[in-house]
């Protein structure tokens, strides 16, 4: 990006500089003039910088400061646990569907020759059928919003006499719709390297399922990785979803706060910094690992693929949100 | 099953109340997301830093907080979003101009939420324009304004569909979460209704909520990949 | 036999040791598996011989039961389920309260989530196809809440004319009785997840009036009396049950039997005045336990 905007402007001379520096001064006056007649000014009428609404939250010697805190840090655990257990479980379930759909578009492909007619007939309409269920229930979960799933997997599950705790409901429903997800962004993957790959490995006498474990699957990770930090972003922030069925998640907790203390504002600016942190730390450890492995690309002195930015970036961005 | 027919208006009206504040907040959002692009490839550095901070942001808040910002932080700051009682509009989106401000309210989470993703979309885009392209426009002699207008964001708007249109099919998703911040009647929380109120059996109320949200997100989905497989081919 | 006796004698030293230390606190008398007998097969067997409890109540509902800054729930709703609880034999700290909101808790009862609920539930006669109720052991009515100046407001009778805003929780019995009153739902109801927001919505002046059940408004009252109050009489009567599994007659029948022991004793009203009765809402003469 920084190349990108230095193109589009020269670089600016004495008068240039001149009128940046002043109009940077007229704006940052507007927008701090702007910020305390709109926002601080307010709040603070109607006492919402109080000591006593912050002051269980910000002051270690106010009496209900640990209590909080041991709260929020079980609040953030369980956020953290779900997530975690919902990532790997979405990064297995993921795979395994990304590799079942390539075979199962494979196996369409095939025209079954040298077997008996109705049995070349029934495997290819197998085959078939497979592959649009599992198409089916790919775009069925990834159109569906993530509340409806959990809520549709915490409800659901119990009516056909199955219960967990809610920490699973939460993971499940997490893991319906980021699998998918994470499929999906696999075999984008798989399917944008250059066809060259599949070529030299089916030339080397590797079967498809080999082609696709040994060959495609680890390049398709490498290139996806970003793409799979920034899926975790989403989950972890997903996982405050987990109110909806009472998972005592960081948010649900607040909740619980607020009811005790009466500081909705103040609890949720408190919870809002947290995420903040975490999530932009993660997306600033998928840009640190994207240079990495652009670096290694080039390092490596192989001729650099170049990959179509667009369908790169249209995954990144296709996946980099949710809830 | 006979849920679905007998509450058939149910379902219409709350798929109606979904796709309403959908529209709103998809035109809202890509306003707001172009104006934050635009902040961020400014040359003014505090500029530039608000749209990069505001992109931060509302990436990494989880919606809810968003949402809760929306329906408690303003009325804390003496708004009932009442410049969004926009005359005219109230025939088709009969709830954005009633004393109840939480469809605006809700309308505004959305739109803050999306427009940082809407920016991210656009600015992919840009991206994708060729470094060499820019700069041929600048050896002609074009400023900041006339690059992007006439060279950058044409090329750009064409890689940015794609992106944009899964920003929007993110958005019909979240706006899911509307029900549980004060508006009442949207696709999601006629589930709730039906079912915990209603004491309608839950399986085909959830087959009904699932079919209202496909309608809206699988056809946007599919003409997306036909788009992009277009694309695909003509590059 | 025999191992068993040694058992129960260090039960019992367990038992004076942890009451020493307690200070006379009795709570834990007669606790432990086998403390007392119970017909075979039975819930109560069952529950007393695992010597641990499913306890399902609300989070969020100030004096009924609500999860404290210490991570424990407390409330009325509580207490009366500790008094159940302590005639099953089982200790106070064996219980794993779940959150039950509004909406779930047939569910959780049907599905065995939880082995019983005591969540401001009130017994209905739809409720009663899916579950069975204990009780009641309370009767509370539906009120409105206003803001302390407002006077247009007089009883669910001044939504009808479609101009006065009103909030309440999603799936709760109190959304769908003032749903009779209101003209418009789409410009005049508010619903939201917990009460909590309600009050806040009706303190930034977003909404006229909040309605539940009286005893819930009387605590956010107590907490801010310069700012609300009850507009006019209980307009329903919500008489508060213990839900347990659908035709579970024997159990039911001992919650009943604790339930009529505790009116009598004192433990009733004592757990009301530890709770909700600081807000000073009328416990009232003990409700007629029905036995249906």
């Amino acid at each position: 990006m920084s190349q990108q905007t230095t193109v589009l402007y020269d670089v600016p001379g004495p008068r240039q500089r001149r009128i940046t520096l002043i109009s940077s001064i007229v704006a940052t006056v507007v927008l701090i003039v702007g910020a305390y007649f709109l926002i601080y000014r307010p709040l603070d009428e109607k006492g919402q910088f109080s000591m006593e609404l912050w002051g269980p939250l910000v002051d270690p010697s106010n009496e209900n400061f640990p209590l909080v805190w041991e709260r929020i840090g079980l609040g953030l655990k369980n956020t953290l646990t779900a997530a975690a257990l919902a990532i790997a479980a979405s990064l297995v379930i993921g795979t395994l569907l990304a590799l079942l759909r390539i075979q199962l578009k494979s196996l369409t492909r095939r025209r079954f020759t040298g077997m008996a007619a109705p049995a070349a007939y029934l495997l290819r309409g197998l085959s078939l059928l497979l592959s649009a269920v599992t198409r089916v229930c790919v775009e069925v979960f990834r159109g569906l919003p993530v509340v409806i799933t959990i809520f549709f997997v915490a409800r659901g599950f119990p009516e056909f006499g199955i219960t967990f705790d809610t920490l699973w409901y939460l993971v499940i429903g997490l893991t319906v719709y980021n699998g998918v997800v994470i499929a999906e962004i696999l075999r984008s993957g798989m399917e944008g390297l250059p066809g060259g790959q599949a070529e030299a490995a089916a030339a080397i006498g590797l079967s498809p399922l080999q082609t696709t474990r040994m060959i495609l699957l680890p390049q398709a990770f490498r290139i996806m990785l970003p793409a799979l930090i920034s899926q975790l972003v989403v989950v972890l922030k997903d996982t405050s979803l987990g109110f909806i069925i009472s998972y005592e998640e960081t948010l649900n907790i607040g909740k619980q706060i607020i009811g005790v203390l009466g500081n909705p504002i103040q609890v949720y600016v408190v919870i809002g910094v947290l995420f903040i942190l975490v999530n932009y730390s993660l997306s600033k450890l998928a840009q640190y690992v994207q240079r990495r492995l652009s670096q290694g690309r080039k390092t490596a002195g192989t001729p650099a693929q170049p990959l179509p930015p667009a369908a790169l970036a249209s995954q990144s961005e296709s996946t980099g949100h949710g809830v | 099953m006979n849920v679905l027919i007998d509450k058939f208006d149910v379902f219409a009206g709350g798929f109606w109340l979904t796709l309403q504040i959908c529209v709103l907040a998809a035109i809202g959002a890509l306003i707001l997301g172009a104006v934050v692009a635009v902040l961020r490839i400014s040359p003014v550095p505090p500029l530039r830093a608000l749209g990069t901070g505001y992109v931060n942001i509302f990436r990494n808040l989880p919606l809810t907080v968003v949402m809760f910002f929306a329906a408690f932080g303003l009325p804390a700051l003496g708004s009932n979003a009442d410049f969004l009682r926009l005359p005219g509009l109230d025939a088709i989106f009969s709830r954005l101009d009633t004393d109840l401000p939480y469809f605006r309210f809700a309308l505004i989470a959305l739109v803050l939420y999306t427009a940082a993703f809407v920016c991210e979309a656009l600015r992919s885009g840009v991206n994708a324009v060729p470094a060499g392209q820019a700069e041929a426009a600048r050896s002609l002699g074009l400023t900041f304004g006339q690059n992007l207008r006439y060279v950058v964001l044409p090329q750009s708007w064409k890689a940015s569909v794609v992106p944009l249109g899964s920003v929007i099919i993110a958005m019909i998703k979240n706006s899911a979460l509307i029900g549980f911040f004060g508006v009442v009647g949207d696709l999601s929380q006629t589930a709730d209704q039906l079912t915990s109120a209603g004491g309608y059996a839950f399986v085909p109320v959830a087959i009904g909520i699932s079919i209202g949200y496909l309608i809206m997100t699988v056809p946007l989905g599919a003409l997306l990949d036909r788009i992009e497989k277009r694309q695909a081919v003509a590059r | 036999m025999r191992v068993k006796r040694v058992a129960a004698v260090a039960a019992a030293a367990a038992l004076a040791l942890a009451m020493a230390a307690c200070g006379g606190n009795n709570a834990e008398e007669g606790t432990g598996a086998g403390s007392k007998s119970f017909p075979a097969g039975s819930t109560m067997e069952r529950l007393n011989k695992a010597q641990k409890i499913k306890v399902g109540t609300k989070f969020d509902q100030p004096g009924f039961g609500q999860k404290g800054l210490s991570g424990k729930p407390e409330g009325f709703d509580v207490e009366i389920a500790k008094l159940v609880v302590k005639e099953l034999g089982i200790p106070e700290d064996k219980i794993e309260y779940v959150e039950t909101p509004s909406k779930v808790r047939e569910d959780v009862i049907a599905n065995g989530t939880v082995d019983l609920v005591a969540a401001t539930y009130t017994i209905k006669a739809e409720r009663k196809e899916r579950i069975s109720f204990a009780g009641p052991y309370y009767e509370a009515g539906q009120n409105i809440m206003v803001k302390k100046d407002d006077t247009a407001i007089t009883g669910p009778d001044s939504f009808k004319d479609g101009t006065k805003k009103v909030c309440s929780v999603t799936g709760s019995t109190p959304a769908e009785e003032i749903k009779k009153y209101v003209k418009d739902v789409a410009t005049q109801l508010v619903l939201f997840d917990t009460y909590d927001k309600c009050r806040d919505a009706l303190k930034g002046g977003q909404v006229d009036a909040v309605t539940t059940d009286n005893v819930i408004l009387l605590g956010y009252i107590a907490k801010d009396e310069a700012s609300f109050k009850l507009a006019g009489a209980n307009f329903t009567k919500e008489p508060y049950g213990i839900g347990v599994k659908k035709d579970d007659t024997a159990f039911r029948n001992f919650i009943n039997d604790v339930l009529e022991k505790a009116f009598t004793d004192g433990s009733w009203k004592k757990a009301w005045d530890d709770t909700a009765g600081k807000f000073g809402a009328e416990l009232g003469t003990p409700p007629t336990i029905d036995r249906y």
